[in-house]
């Protein structure tokens, strides 16, 4: 039998989501781990460091869409990782559900930081 | 069109021993995955002491950092990213149909680009450590 080979149903906007996550992660994701072990090293960070690039608007505005583009590619995956395992009716529902709203409080309070680090809160 | 295979269920992994280099290209993209997003929730939740204050937040980094243990988990968390980068690209090929021939092989450069990076940057990710 003719199957496509893929974890996602094709075509449809989550599986759009994932391949356009993607491509944006595989560039920011380099970048951060570049940036942040190489340029400047993990051990040698200090508050201000943070707060000198997270005050660049520009990088601040990429670190937040870095954050909901990795939540919901990463989220995204699980679930379609469960559904691949068998997931299915109202467990299929309570998984999405928890999974929104993990995703969404992840999301609040890593921009929450983010403003803090910033300086403006 | 190009030709499409029925490998049979990958979710059954009793079956590992017939895998081909494809399927396990999946289950490793998928193991590197699940590390990923439980690292980014652990990630903010480290980062959220900034909120308690500048020199908590320093502290907490310092304090982390100058453990070895958490140095040879960044590099492991580095050759869990950089696979995962490195196959997604592959992924991405794959999806708009370029080089299928050759996606065993891709995967195998992968691991092998992997392995390269992870072992280049061990240098690094010990600096300033004892054990």
């Amino acid at each position: 039998m003719a199957e496509r080979y893929s974890s996602f149903a094709p075509g449809g906007t989550a599986w759009l989501l994932q391949r356009i996550t993607a491509a944006f992660l595989v560039v920011v994701l380099a970048f951060h781990f570049f940036l942040l072990h190489f340029v400047n090293h993990a051990a040698e960070i200090e508050f201000a460091g943070t707060q000198a690039r997270m005050e660049n608007v520009g990088y601040f505005l990429t670190m937040v869409l870095f954050l909901v583009a990795g939540t919901f590619h990463g989220v995204n995956g699980v679930y379609n990782a469960l559904i691949n395992q068998g997931l299915d009716g109202t467990q299929k529902k309570v998984v999405l559900a928890v999974l929104v709203i993990a995703s969404l409080a992840l999301i609040a309070q890593g921009i929450y930081v983010a403003t803090t680090m910033a300086g403006w809160t | 069109m190009s030709q499409s295979y029925n490998r049979g269920l990958i979710e059954d992994f009793g079956r590992w021993k017939e895998f081909s280099a494809g399927m396990w290209a999946w289950i490793f993209h998928k193991f590197t995955g699940w590390m990923l997003i439980g690292y980014l929730f652990t990630h903010i939740a480290v980062l959220s002491s900034s909120l308690t204050g500048p020199e908590a937040y320093t502290n907490t980094i310092g304090g982390l950092e100058s453990l070895f243990i958490v140095r040879v988990l960044e590099v492991g968390l580095l050759a869990v990213a950089v696979f995962h980068i490195l196959n997604g690209l592959r992924l991405l090929m794959v999806d708009l149909g370029v080089g299928l021939e050759a996606q065993d092989k891709s995967f195998y450069a992968s691991l092998v680009l992997t392995a390269i990076i992870t072992v280049a940057s061990v240098p690094t990710f010990l600096d300033g450590v004892t054990l």
